[in-house]
């Protein structure tokens, strides 16, 4: 059976990544805008799949586990930030949030 | 390979099954004005990528998908939904503005850039049609060979990565239990 092109997983990766950039400029709630940067992270493991596959080596594989690491360790800490602000603050709104700009 | 045969391509009917329902489930997800729907959304998309990922013969890392990403990560986001009580659709409302039309003009040079590099690396990609193919290729087996082959740059950053771990578990605790 042929297999699928490295070149549409890459496309689909590009695809999926831009979408999950305009989350992240127009959401206002930073739990939905931690949810894009997810998907952006998933995009990026697709890609580095499907060189890893290409290229028969194990590096790409690794990575994914990698970032998959960083990305729960991110996850924990983002959501205690936000949990912390809510508490502060009353609101999550992202555009209310805005003290380190003075 | 025939262009008739092509249709009938199996493998490549289920890629575009699994991409069009992945890139859908995406944009719902920032469509959505309730975080537990697109919460929802993003598990889907987490599981066809699982799929994909299942295509690429990753099998540990699509296991892995689904126990980090569609687990933990999504029962973590629901959680803290339902502990800042956000869920209902009106708790957020957008604002109108520039901000939606100058983000969309952003991704579309966004996007034309990767077309433009895909295309510039175009006599690579071609090439790159036939992926070889090894045997194990993304086994458990072949994963752990390889990450704890001393051999291998892999070891040191494991390691790394559990003091990594450790640290964001520490930091959660400090965050959540203190008050800023």
């Amino acid at each position: 059976m042929p297999a699928v092109p490295t070149s549409y997983y890459l496309g689909l990766s590009g695809v999926l990544f831009t979408i999950g950039m305009i989350g992240v400029l127009i959401k206002r709630n930073p739990i939905v805008i931690f949810m894009c940067i997810e998907l952006m992270l998933n995009a990026v493991n697709l890609s580095f799949i499907a060189s890893g596959r290409h290229f028969g080596h194990m590096a790409g594989q690794m990575m994914v586990i990698f970032v998959m690491a960083i990305a729960a360790a991110e996850v924990a800490i983002g959501l205690g930030i936000i949990v912390a602000i809510f508490r502060t603050k009353e609101t999550i709104n992202i555009d209310e949030i805005n003290l380190l700009k003075y | 390979m025939g262009r008739g045969l092509a249709i009938l391509n199996w493998s490549l009917i289920g890629f575009w099954i699994m991409a069009i329902i992945s890139v859908c489930s995406a944009v719902l997800m920032i469509a959505n004005r309730n975080p537990v729907r697109s919460a929802l959304f993003l598990v889907l998309g987490f599981m066809m990528q699982a799929l994909l990922y299942l295509s690429m013969s990753a099998q540990f890392i699509a296991a892995v998908q689904i126990i980090v990403y569609a687990g933990a990560i999504m029962v973590l986001f629901l959680f803290v939904i339902m502990l800042l009580n956000i869920g209902s659709p009106e708790a957020l409302r957008e604002r109108g503005g520039l901000q939606a039309p100058a983000a969309i003009v952003l991704a579309i040079v966004f996007l034309l850039l990767l077309a433009g590099v895909g295309a510039l690396g175009g006599s690579q990609i071609n090439h790159l049609m036939n992926p070889s193919v090894i045997p194990n290729y993304g086994t458990v087996d072949a994963i752990g060979k390889t990450i704890f082959d001393p051999s291998k740059p892999w070891l040191f950053p494991f390691e790394a990565t559990s003091i990594l771990l450790l640290i964001g578990v520490v930091g959660a605790i400090t965050l959540a239990k203190r008050r800023l």
